[in-house]
């Protein structure tokens, strides 16, 4: 693939170059892609940091067994708030945003094709976040009973019977899918019509490929999940029975809806991240990514295949034995797509000439880790096995690691590449370097003990345990405050790039190909305001 | 700088031996990492499959990230190495190089672990053949109801950690929340059939020993079968989220020859009988008060707390509640809607307030009933009799 412009790029350096309004008028009414990529940037790593706090009184709960901080209830609030938090206010926002900053400098675009409707999906996102949350400040004013209580799955009829939290979080998924959609839809429309002339779709990024499954995926899945926790609703207030057996309806039906939107979002939480780390690891290995066209199949197929394998969340549930085959088989498919990235990514680095700068060690830690996360989760497909591994801690360790190590991690593979060209400033390798490795160890430390957690026969869940599980519970603690308080060190980093530091120059790391490296670090306010011509 | 790469190295290398270390003795058959030890066939299949799944995914692991470590400590640029420039496959032996690990992944997928795998799931799902007994469990907010249909027994399962152990005011029991007051009594060397309801929301029968995971669904009917091969107490609790106590619901099943087992049910079904003859007889108040305050600490105090005070805003409060102070039975002795009795026999529907009628007797509701309107400061003096329990059913 080659992407190198021809000698007639516009950078828009001098002229044209619009001052920037400062206050809080320019944030809420902009319309530049590189703006609001920063607040969904910004927004991401606030909430990053709530989802996270919960977690870890979850985390100093469970240190000891017995009831200490925390009553049950309290603790059923926190447990799924904190994945809501971390999934759609966090992890989403995340990606969106280096969707924003990214894929018009990538593909030769001015900025994205619908900016009103960006800056519309950025600020539908705090309203929703504040609505997942309130009802815990509800509470303390006597209000209601707290947020959501029945983990984030939401499942009927615990569902049914839950509190207002309920309610709030079924209109906050609202919001936040309107959102998705939105930003799914800009980002299709922007990487369809305004590509750079020469750009052929199989010239496109990686980045943008995946982020472009990501966005149909999406599309083709948030309604699926609004219509679920719409009849949840309507079953809640009006009366309706869709989930209630008594009432001619089905609790399984909920698992079913939720579930086929519940496993595409898995891929559309990592898709955008298996898009950003071939770039990573071809920069620094000093080579050209190895079988795009082979990546780009893949996660076509991986998208294909996410939306037909929805009921291995459930195997417990009791479904009959031909939709029990079904659904391993197909699941233990999803193996081929995946070690083809595995593949690609490992070709990549061969013969290559590496470096191991942050962003570098980021994508290897990621590779790594999320190589266990997809390990498990061959083992997870297998019905037998999966009776003993299902809602255990088994489940609750490899979706960490798909999910922290794969999503996270790979979240701050993708920052810690870019910063220096959005802000046009190198970032501190000794931190970066202190935080990497603070982050493997403490990330290990925390969720490898839940695998043996799991396969000993501890449910995840559960506020209180039995006294087999104290020492593993504990390693697991001590191992998530270091996790979590690790990642200071990303946000000092990060907030001292953006203030200062060494000047990055234009192609910032040694090894970099593609448009966005043409351009200025950080970029004008408008990227290409002439568009480059790939040859 | 090199003093920092040389840590990162090191670190890396450490941190690798550490996952060679702990990832294979995941297959080693020491069950302190492993699934507890098998008391079923199914059981036994299930870690068999799962040993042979952890050396599997072991080995892939180590091949593939050797060959990556590999790589990292060669193609280094720190080391003078110059990157080729390929971006693929060229040629029939790279092409092969290249198709073989898929060829490979797909045999792992669908014979080495596919064919194991459907065997075991045949087996697990074949719950009708030769079944010798049906247990049929019954979920409920926080509790199991076991019921063996063919001896007519039927009686609740609720944990016996006491409260104190919880919050720490007392050192924690060797069981300590895998203890129950009633355990399910079942014969070894059996095949039991397991049938799984529910009658409020979605709750899981997990024993680990037997390899055995199944939902209990509200409305419907799951089942699932055991064929326990040695005598035993196996512990075990609630794996899907049920609302508050999900983590307070723990299984334990005894499991004993056959010819205790039918001791067991003779003995089971005497002491039931006795308590049903308690519904003709007619009971003192300060007899229903004693009955009442044992019944409400194990079957009320969860949610309306010990001393009636409530969990508010979810679990009302029965001291001093217009409910439990309001009229026992209408002047025709008649079940008054909405009524303290009405309550407690019937439910509330849409909350976890259940049914008491399905899973108590006629006694215990009555003794319940009287202890509650007579306790918490509640001073009705009334009290209600098993007969007129029965009559209301």
């Amino acid at each position: 693939m080659s992407t190198a412009p021809s000698i007639d790029h516009g950078t828009s350096h001098g002229h044209h170059v619009e001052p920037y309004q400062g206050g809080v008028l320019r944030w809420l009414t902009t319309t530049n892609h590189k703006d609001i990529g920063t607040m969904y940037m910004t927004f991401a790593l606030i909430m990053f940091f709530v989802g996270g706090a919960m977690i870890l009184a979850v985390r100093a709960e469970l240190f000891q067994p017995g009831l200490q901080l925390m009553q049950p209830e309290f603790f059923n609030q926190l447990i799924g708030v904190h994945a809501l938090v971390m999934i759609f206010a966090a992890l989403m926002p995340a990606a969106t945003g280096f969707a924003n900053w990214q894929i018009p400098l990538m593909i030769g675009a001015p900025d994205m094709a619908l900016p009103r409707i960006n800056n519309w999906g950025f600020w539908l996102l705090p309203p929703a976040a504040l609505l997942l949350t309130l009802p815990f400040i509800l509470a303390l004013f006597g209000i209601g009973d707290g947020a959501v209580n029945t983990g984030w799955t939401l499942y009927a009829p615990l569902s049914v019977q839950g509190g207002m939290g309920v309610d709030f979080a079924i209109f906050s998924i609202h919001i936040l899918g309107v959102s998705s959609i939105l930003g799914s839809i800009n980002i299709i429309v922007t990487i369809f019509n305004l590509r750079a002339p020469g750009m052929t779709m199989m010239k496109l990024p990686l980045f943008a490929w995946g982020w472009l499954i990501t966005a149909f995926l999406l599309i083709a899945t948030i309604p699926v999940l609004a219509g679920a926790v719409t009849m949840l609703l309507t079953d809640r207030h009006f009366g309706t029975q869709f989930f209630n057996a008594a009432g001619g309806g089905d609790p399984i039906l909920f698992q079913h809806l939720f579930w086929f939107f519940g496993h595409p979002e898995v891929y559309i939480l990592l898709l955008p991240i298996w898009g950003l780390i071939p770039h990573v690891v071809s920069t620094f290995s000093r080579k050209p990514i190895y079988g795009y066209k082979a990546q780009v199949y893949s996660f076509i197929a991986i998208g294909v295949l996410s939306v037909i394998v929805w009921a291995h969340h459930f195997f417990t549930a009791g479904l009959p034995v031909p939709a029990l085959l079904y659904f391993m088989y197909s699941t233990m498919f999803i193996s081929l797509p995946l070690a083809v990235l595995f593949f690609c990514w490992v070709a990549t680095m061969w013969r290559g000439a590496m470096s191991f700068e942050t962003p570098m060690l980021f994508a290897q830690g990621f590779i790594v880790l999320f190589g266990m996360a997809g390990l498990t989760g061959l083992v997870l497909a297998d019905v037998a096995a999966d009776a003993q591994y299902h809602h255990s801690y088994f489940v609750v360790a490899h979706f960490h690691y798909a999910l922290f190590a794969g999503g996270i991690m790979g979240v701050m593979t993708g920052v810690y590449y870019w910063l220096p060209k959005w802000t046009g400033h190198m970032f501190s390798e000794t931190l970066g370097k202190w935080h990497f490795w603070l982050t493997v160890v403490s990330f290990n430390l925390t969720f490898m003990p839940q695998f043996f957690l799991g396969l000993a026969g501890m449910p995840r869940r559960i506020p209180d345990y039995a006294l087999q599980f104290v020492e593993f519970n504990a390693i697991s603690t001590v191992g998530a405050f270091i996790l979590g308080f690790s990642q200071l060190i990303f946000a000092y980093n990060v907030w001292k790039c953006v203030k200062g530091g060494t000047k990055a120059t234009d192609k910032v790391w040694e090894g970099t190909e593609g448009l966005e490296w043409n351009l200025s670090s950080p970029p004008p306010h408008h990227s290409w305001e002439v568009q480059p011509v790939i040859k | 700088m090199k003093i920092l790469r040389r840590f990162c190295l090191w670190a890396g290398i450490s941190f690798l031996g550490l996952l060679l270390a702990v990832v294979p003795s995941l297959a080693r058959a020491d069950y302190s990492w492993n699934f507890p030890r098998p008391v079923t066939p199914i059981a036994r299949d299930t870690l068999e499959i799962h040993n042979h799944f952890m050396i599997v995914i072991t080995v892939l692991f180590l091949v593939v990230f050797g060959i990556m470590v590999y790589s990292m400590l060669k193609h280094r640029k720190s080391v003078g190495h110059q990157p080729a420039r390929f971006t693929g496959p060229t040629g029939t032996v790279q092409w092969l190089w290249a198709l073989v690990p898929f060829a490979i992944l797909l045999f792992i997928d669908y014979i080495l672990m596919g064919i194991p795998a459907y065997h075991a799931v045949l087996d697990m799902e074949d719950t009708r053949t030769k079944a010798d007994m049906v247990l049929k469990v019954t979920g409920m907010q926080w509790k199991w109801q076991y019921e063996y249909p063919e001896s007519g027994i039927k009686y609740l399962s609720t944990t016996s950690t006491p409260r104190d152990q919880i919050t720490n005011k007392e050192a924690k029991g060797e069981h300590y929340l895998l203890e129950v007051d009633n355990p399910v009594v079942l014969p070894v060397g059996k095949k039991v059939r397991v049938l799984l309801t529910s009658t409020d929301v979605i709750h899981t029968w997990w024993v680990p020993q037997f390899g055995v995971k199944r939902d209990a669904i509200p409305g419907f009917l799951r089942e699932t079968w055991l064929k326990i091969e040695e005598p035993g107490i196996y512990r075990g609790q609630c794996a899907e989220l049920c609302g508050k106590d999900h983590g307070f619901m723990p299984v334990v099943v005894h499991a004993v020859p056959e010819n205790e087992y039918l001791a067991w049910v003779d003995q089971k079904k005497t002491q039931l009988a006795a308590a049903a003859v308690g519904s003709d007889k007619t009971w003192s108040k300060d007899e229903l008060l004693a009955a009442g305050k044992d019944i409400y600490a194990k079957q009320c105090a969860a949610c309306h707390q010990p001393e009636g005070q409530g969990l508010a805003p979810v679990f009302p409060a029965l001291a001093g509640s217009k409910i439990v102070t309001g009229p026992l039975l209408s002047a025709e002795g008649k079940l008054l809607k909405d009524s303290h009795v009405d309550r407690v026999l019937n439910g509330k529907e849409g909350t976890a307030m259940q049914a008491f009628k399905n899973t108590l007797t006629d006694a215990e509701l009555a003794a319940v009933i009287t202890f509650e309107r007579n306790s918490f400061g509640n001073k009705k003096g009334d009290l209600i009799q098993p007969a007129q329990i029965k009559s209301l059913r």
